[in-house]
């Protein structure tokens, strides 16, 4: 097990878990959501094979209502 | 319900790299704690592109909005709200367009939260990357023409001075400013931030202003559905009266009426 950062909150996730794997666990590999993986946008296309490494740091965001 | 015909009778519509748009206020969707009452406010301004935030995934009100928008088939123009350096505001761009295939940005790099007055700084070197990476810029920033004309020489879309610092309420502080902004732009200048009520609105577009953007004035007005439709008639009279010619301003009297 590796422990990660999701929307800074802590999980422990089995090694080698891909980031469509944890998208899909959580129920966020919907449509309106991005995701950034330490600081860079990780897109729809690559979420299948890019594997969660111990401590990264994942952003899932949404539109949401503001001016 | 107001024609939204131009000064000449004709179409007048705003355009913003090469995209047109007939509605000249844009309307945001933040402030509203009811989408049933932002709907109603939504429609009676005839807003066709509005603005939403992008936020954390599990953070309260991420639901509907969307739904609603894509319902109403008004345009996204996602904000960078909250950030605080260009690095941020660059990254919230690109998750953006990512999360809402879109690559209109409003670009909004705050200086503080008492004031929430852009970094211009910050502004500026958020505008060059995100023009770079292909990002149609709409910058918001404060009622400096030097800073206006930068943005513009960046590669911007649009440029959105503000009339006073957002959700004030206080209408615009200093309108010789904006004029100076508009008579030296080549890109649509959009009066955003800072407007209380419909007189605001009104006097934006008499400073030649191209387009209002506007939120919690509607949003957070005791009956949101009204002052939508007052903002979007006092776009409409403003932009009328900004190409009618009105008459110079006199020290004295001078009778209407022949002397008797």
């Amino acid at each position: 097990m590796i422990s990660v950062l999701v929307n800074a909150e802590e999980r422990r996730i089995r090694e080698g878990t891909t980031l469509e794997r944890l998208l899909t666990d959580l129920g966020k590999a919907h449509s309106g959501i991005a995701v950034a993986m330490d600081g860079e946008v990780v897109s729809r296309a690559d979420w299948p094979s890019k594997e969660l490494s111990q401590g990264a740091r994942v952003e899932i965001l949404t539109a949401v209502q503001g001016g | 319900m107001v024609e939204q015909h131009g000064p000449n009778g004709s179409e007048d519509p705003l355009v913003i790299a090469g995209h047109k748009l007939s509605s000249r206020l844009i309307m945001g969707t933040g402030g509203s704690g009811n989408l049933s009452v932002l709907e109603r406010a939504l429609a009676a301004s005839g807003t066709e592109l509005t603005t939403v935030a992008m936020r954390r995934a599990d953070a309260e009100g991420g639901s509907g909005v969307l739904d609603l928008l894509r319902r109403m088939d008004i345009e996204l123009l996602p904000n960078t709200a909250g950030c605080r350096s260009a690095a941020e505001a660059v990254l919230t761009a690109r998750l953006a367009r990512e999360a809402l295939g879109t690559s209109w940005v409003k670009l909004e790099v705050h200086a503080d939260d008492r004031t929430l007055l852009p970094d211009p700084h910050e502004t500026l070197d958020a505008a060059e990357q995100l023009v770079g990476d292909g990002f149609t810029v709409f910058a918001y920033t404060n009622d400096d023409p030097v800073l206006a004309l930068r943005l513009e020489e960046a590669g911007c879309a649009a440029v959105m001075p503000l009339g006073s610092p957002i959700g004030t309420g206080l209408g615009i502080r200093n309108p010789h400013n904006i004029e100076l902004i508009v008579a030296r732009a080549q890109v649509p200048i959009i009066l955003d931030a800072g407007i209380g009520t419909a007189s605001d609105a009104a006097l934006a577009m008499e400073l030649g202003c191209d387009a209002v953007l506007l939120s919690s004035a509607v949003t957070r007005a005791q009956d949101p559905e009204r002052m939508a439709a007052a903002m979007r008639s006092a776009v409409h009279a403003g932009r009328l009266a900004s190409h009618a010619g009105r008459i110079p301003q006199r020290f004295w009297a001078e009778a209407s009426s022949p002397p008797r």
